[in-house]
C-alpha cells in the first residue's frame, strides 16, 4: 500500500512523504508580520514570489450540456437538466436552457453531471510516483515544528498521479505536508492541470492551510530518538509552545509597527528609526494562522484528541477547518457540526494502528447526520483519489442501510462543495451555480457506481479530459 | 428504508438460527451466480444440507425443519476470497506485539539461514477482531501469508476458512511465498542478479545436500521444506516487471515448481507466455501508476488483457483490514473491460483453483462446501452490501466490533 497515512511496512518511507496546502496568490502581500513595508524601493514586482501563474487556457465557444441528471453540489438534483458554460464560468443551470449562438451542445441524455471533484488530502507531487528515495519530499521530519516549510516547494508537477486523478474527475486538490511533525508546514491547493511549474497549477486566490498532526505519528517519529514529543502530552505541549511563541512574535511586530508609526509622524529630528524584529518564517506562519489568513487542516484520529485540539484552537484563537483521517469523528459528530469543523474521512480504512482501531464504515454518514454536519471523503492515496466517487458511494450505502436518508444529491457534497468549503474556495468552485468556475464532470452514468467513468472533465470551462479521445489525455513527462 | 428493513430481517433471521449448526437451508428464488459451467441461473433455488450444497433447481422442496430464505431475485454468489492477507496473523499493523506473520532475519542475505520452513499456520488466530469485519462483507476465506519483508523466501502460508473455527486451515492449500524484483532487493543482497544467484545456491543445497557446507543458506529443516516445493509444489512469486515474470516462469519450471505470479503489474506485456505456461496471476487491478521502476507499464486494463489472452486471474488488495475491498477491485476491472463473470470468478472460483481448493469451494455446485453470500444488489457494485452470509452452511452472525461501535454512537446521535 502506498500512502495510507503512515501505515504499514514501508513506514519509514512513508514518513518521508508529506502533504501540505496551497498558497494564495497574494499571500505575502497580505501578511502583516513579515516584510518590512517595502523600505527597499524597488519597482513593483510583476508578481508575488510563488504566486499563481495559472492560466485556464483558451476558452472556446459556450458549451451547453443537455438533458443530463445534474447534481449541483448544493444538495439539489435536476433531472433532464442543462448546464451552460460561458467563458470558463457556469452561466446557468436548469432545464431547457437555450443554446447561445455558436455554442457547442453536448447531448448528455442518460449521463450524470457533477461539479469537479475536490480532494482535500493528497500528497501528489511531494510523494510522487515513482516512489524512489530521491522523491522523499513529503515530511521535513528534522524538527517536530516546521510551519516554515511550504509543501509546494516539494511538488513535482510531473507526477503521473495527477493525470490519473483527472480521469477520475478530480479538478482541484490540496497537497499537504505529511504527518511526521506536530506542525508540518503550509499546504497548497492546485487546479489539476498539466504544467511545468507548480505555480502554473496553483488555484488562484486559494488560501494556504497549515498541516498539524495529532497522535501516534509525531510521537513515534521523534520519540524513537528520545526527542520530544514522545507522548501525547508531549504533543500537546509542542503545539501550545509553538503558538505561545507566535503570540510573542505578533506582539513584537505590533510594538514595532506602533513605534514606526510614531517615528514617521514624529517631527523630532533626533528620533531613532525603530529596528524591525528578525523575521521568523515559522512564527510568521503561525501568526497568519491566528489572523485567520491560513486555515488549519488537522490530522487527528481519536475523538478525545480532537477535543484537545479544539481547546488549543480556542486558547490561541484560531479555527480548525477540518480534522483529517478522523476515524473516530463519528463519536464527536454533533460537536464538530456545532463548531463548524469538517471531518475529512475515509470510508473503510481502519486498524492499521491503534488510533485507527475504532474506524467504522458509517463514519462519513454519521458525521453528515447532525444539522450543519460537514462530511468530506478524502483520499491520502494516489489510488483513492482516482475514485473518490466510489468511496462516497460506499459511504452513502452504509448510511442508507442503517436508515439514514442520504440521496446522491446529498452525498455528492462530500466530494465537491464540502471540500471546497474546508479549503476556503467555496465561493469559486465546488458547486454548479451561476458565476462559479466551470469545473464540471460528465459521467457515463451515476457516479455512485463502481462502473462509473468520467467521460469529460472541464476545468475553468476548458475540456481537460475526454474519454472518447485517448490521444488527447494528458501525459506527464515521466510517462513518456 | 428498503435497505434497512432487509438488514433488520437479515439480522433477525441470523439470530434465529445462530444456535443451530449446519441446519438445512433452502434459498428460494435467487439469481444464482454458479461461477461454473451452469453460468448464472435466474429465479433458482439452492438447497444446503450438512454444510454442503445438496441441490440447485427451479422449484426445490424444503426438507422438514429447513430454514427457508426468500431471496426475491437477489443475487447469490460463492463466498468471496479475501486475497493474500495477514488475516488471523495481525490486529494492528504498526504494533509488533499484534503481528505474527514475519520471521525477522537480521544478517545479510548471503549469510542468512534462509527459513522456507517458516510456516504461519499454527499462529493463525480465528478469533481476531479483523475476521468478523471481513466476514460480514461476504469474505468467507482468504490466504494468510507470511509478510514479505526480510528475506527472498518469506515462508509458507495457507488458505483459511473464516467461520471462527480453531482448526481453520484448508487442506491442500499450503503455499511457499517468494519475493522477487526491486521490492525484495533489501533481502537479497542488493540486486536482481543476486536473487538468481542465491536461489540457485539454495536449490543446489536441496539437490546436493553434501555441498551445503559452511555458509549454507538452508538448515536441514529448510532443505526438507524446499524440497517439497521443488517437486511440483505451489510457489507464489511476488513480482511486477515483465522481464522478471518471464524469468520466473522459466526458472520455476526448470526447477520443478508450480509458479503463481502475485503482483504482476506488467503481466499484460507477457500475457501470451503466461497463458502458454498456464501460470495464473493474482493482481490488484487498481494499480495503474509507475510506483517504482518495476511497474512502468502498470495500467487499468491489465486484468482484461490477461483474461483476453487466456491467463487465469485472481484479485488481491493486499490489506487484511480491508479484505472486503476485493469485490470493489473486481467491479473496477469490469468497468475497464473485464467481463463481469470473469471479474466475479477472480474473487471466487479462480483463487480457489489456484490454491488447490477448486473441488471444494469457489463455485455454487452440487457437493461443494456451502460458502454463500446473498447480496442486496449486483455483487460487484460498491453500493451493494451482503445481506446474508453462510460458511459451510452455517449462517454468519452479521455483527462485528465495527457494527457494535456504529450502533452505540448512532443511537446516541439519534437521541440528541
Amino acid at each position: 500500500m502506498q500512502l495510507r497515512d503512515l501505515a504499514s511496512q514501508s513506514l519509514w518511507t512513508l514518513l518521508l512523504a508529506v502533504t501540505c496546502t496551497a498558497v494564495i496568490t497574494a499571500c505575502a502581500a497580505q501578511t502583516q508580520a513579515p516584510a518590512e513595508p517595502a523600505a527597499v524601493a524597488s519597482p513593483a514586482p510583476a508578481r508575488e514570489p510563488f504566486s499563481s501563474t495559472y492560466d485556464a487556457g483558451d476558452q472556446g465557444p459556450p458549451v451547453l450540456i443537455r438533458n443530463a441528471t445534474v447534481l449541483t453540489g448544493t444538495g439539489a438534483r435536476i433531472d433532464d437538466g442543462d448546464v451552460l458554460i460561458v467563458n470558463g464560468r457556469i452561466e446557468a443551470v436548469g432545464q431547457s436552457l437555450d443554446a447561445p449562438t455558436g455554442a457547442q451542445v453536448i447531448e448528455a441524455g442518460g449521463r450524470w453531471v457533477t461539479p469537479g471533484l475536490i480532494d482535500v488530502h493528497s500528497h501528489m507531487g511531494s510523494s510522487p510516483s515513482p516512489g524512489v528515495l530521491a522523491h522523499s519530499d513529503g515530511n521535513e521530519s528534522t524538527d517536530p515544528v516546521t510551519p516554515n516549510v511550504w509543501v509546494e516547494h516539494s511538488v513535482w508537477p510531473q507526477d503521473p498521479g495527477f493525470e490519473a486523478a483527472l480521469q477520475g474527475g478530480i479538478t482541484s486538490l490540496q497537497i499537504l505536508p505529511g504527518s511526521a511533525n506536530l506542525i508540518g508546514g503550509r499546504s497548497v491547493t492546485l487546479k489539476n492541470v498539466p504544467a511545468t511549474t507548480v505555480q502554473a497549477m496553483k488555484f488562484p486566490g486559494a488560501p494556504q492551510s497549515l498541516k498539524m498532526a495529532c497522535g501516534e505519528n509525531p510521537k513515534r517519529v521523534y520519540g524513537r530518538h528520545d526527542r520530544a514529543p514522545k507522548t501525547r502530552m508531549g504533543n500537546v505541549a509542542g503545539y501550545r509552545q509553538a503558538f505561545a511563541d507566535a503570540k510573542d512574535y505578533v506582539a513584537k511586530w505590533d510594538k514595532y509597527r506602533a513605534e514606526l508609526a510614531k517615528f514617521e509622524k514624529d517631527t523630532d529630528k533626533d528620533a531613532i528609526r525603530p529596528i524591525p524584529p528578525k523575521r521568523d518564517l515559522k512564527l510568521e506562519t503561525l501568526a497568519e494562522v491566528m489572523q485567520g489568513k491560513i486555515l488549519v487542516q488537522n490530522h487527528c484520529y481519536r475523538a478525545d484528541e480532537m477535543a484537545n485540539m479544539l481547546d488549543i484552537a480556542q486558547e490561541f484563537g484560531y479555527k480548525i477547518s477540518a480534522f483529517h483521517h478522523g476515524v473516530e469523528a463519528y463519536k464527536l459528530a454533533d460537536r464538530l457540526a456545532k463548531e463548524g469543523v469538517c471531518g475529512a474521512l475515509w470510508t473503510d480504512w481502519w486498524g492499521f494502528k491503534m488510533e485507527a482501531y475504532d474506524g467504522i464504515q458509517e463514519n462519513i454518514a454519521l458525521v453528515d447526520y447532525p444539522k450543519g454536519g460537514c462530511a468530506i471523503v478524502h483520499s491520502d492515496s494516489e489510488e483513492g483519489i482516482q475514485r473518490l466517487n466510489q468511496e462516497a458511494a460506499k459511504a452513502m450505502a452504509r448510511g442508507v442501510r442503517v436508515g439514514l436518508d442520504i440521496s446522491p444529491e446529498r452525498a455528492i457534497r462530500w466530494v465537491t462543495s464540502n471540500p471546497a468549503h474546508a479549503l476556503g474556495i467555496d465561493a469559486q468552485t465546488g458547486s454548479l451555480e451561476a458565476g462559479k468556475m466551470a469545473d464540471v464532470v460528465i459521467w457515463n452514468g451515476t457516479p455512485f457506481s463502481v462502473y462509473a467513468l468520467a467521460d469529460q472533465v472541464f476545468i475553468d470551462g476548458v475540456l481537460r479530459f475526454d474519454r472518447s479521445k485517448p490521444a488527447t489525455t494528458p501525459r506527464s513527462d515521466f510517462s513518456l | 428504508m428498503k435497505y434497512f428493513s432487509i438488514a433488520a430481517s437479515a439480522a433477525a433471521a441470523c439470530l434465529a438460527f445462530s444456535t443451530a449448526s449446519a441446519q438445512d437451508v433452502l434459498i428460494k428464488g435467487a439469481r444464482v451466480h454458479t461461477v461454473g459451467a451452469a453460468g448464472t441461473l435466474e429465479n433458482a433455488d439452492v438447497l444446503v444440507q450438512g454444510g454442503r450444497i445438496a441441490d440447485i433447481g427451479t422449484v426445490l422442496a424444503a426438507p422438514a425443519g429447513a430454514t427457508v430464505i426468500e431471496a426475491k431475485g437477489r443475487e447469490l454468489t460463492p463466498g468471496i476470497f479475501g486475497g493474500l492477507t495477514q488475516l488471523g496473523l495481525e490486529e494492528l499493523s504498526l504494533e509488533p506485539s499484534t503481528v505474527d506473520s514475519e520471521l525477522e532475519l537480521t544478517a545479510p542475505a548471503w549469510q542468512h539461514n534462509w527459513r522456507p520452513e517458516f510456516d504461519i499456520t499454527p499462529a493463525f488466530n480465528p478469533r481476531s477482531s479483523l475476521i468478523p469485519v471481513a466476514r460480514v462483507e461476504g469474505v468467507t476465506w482468504a490466504m494468510s501469508t507470511p509478510s514479505r519483508n526480510h528475506s527472498l523466501i518469506a515462508g509458507q502460508g495457507a488458505a483459511f476458512t473464516l467461520d471462527g473455527r480453531f482448526d481453520a486451515a484448508l487442506e491442500g492449500s499450503k503455499t511457499l511465498f517468494v519475493n522477487w524484483g526491486s521490492d525484495a532487493i533489501e533481502g537479497s543482497g542488493g540486486s536482481r542478479a543476486a536473487q538468481y544467484m542465491l536461489f540457485d545456491q539454495a536449490i543446489r543445497e536441496v539437490r546436493e545436500p553434501n555441498t551445503a557446507g559452511e555458509g549454507a543458506l538452508l538448515l536441514p529443516e529448510g532443505r526438507a521444506a524446499l524440497k517439497g516445493y521443488l517437486a511440483g509444489g505451489r510457489v507464489v512469486f511476488e513480482v511486477e516487471r515483465a522481464a522478471d515474470i518471464r524469468q520466473v516462469i522459466r526458472y520455476a519450471k526448470l526447477n520443478g515448481m508450480k509458479p503463481v505470479i502475485s503482483g504482476g503489474d506488467e503481466a499484460w506485456i507477457v500475457a501470451q507466455e503466461l497463458a502458454a505456461a498456464d501460470v495464473p496471476v493474482i493482481l490488484n487491478p487498481l494499480n495503474n501508476l509507475p510506483n517504482d521502476f518495476d511497474r512502468l507499464g502498470a495500467r487499468l486494463d491489465n486484468a482484461k488483457l490477461l483474461n483476453d489472452a487466456g491467463v487465469r486471474i485472481a484479485f488481491d488488495y493486499e490489506t487484511s483490514h480491508q479484505a472486503g475491498k476485493n469485490r470493489q477491485l473486481a467491479g473496477n476491472a469490469a468497468a475497464h473491460g473485464l467481463p463481469r463473470e470473469a471479474a466475479l470468478a477472480a474473487i471466487t472460483a479462480v483463487p480457489a483453483e489456484i490454491f488447490g481448493l477448486g473441488a471444494e469451494r469457489g463455485r455454487i455446485e452440487k457437493g461443494k462446501v456451502a460458502d454463500l453470500v446473498l447480496w442486496s444488489g449486483d455483487p460487484l457494485e460498491v453500493t451493494t452490501l451482503a445481506d446474508l452470509v453462510w460458511i459451510a452452511g452455517n449462517p454468519v452472525e452479521m455483527r462485528s466490533r465495527q457494527t457494535e461501535l456504529r450502533d452505540r454512537y448512532l443511537d446516541r446521535l439519534r437521541a440528541k
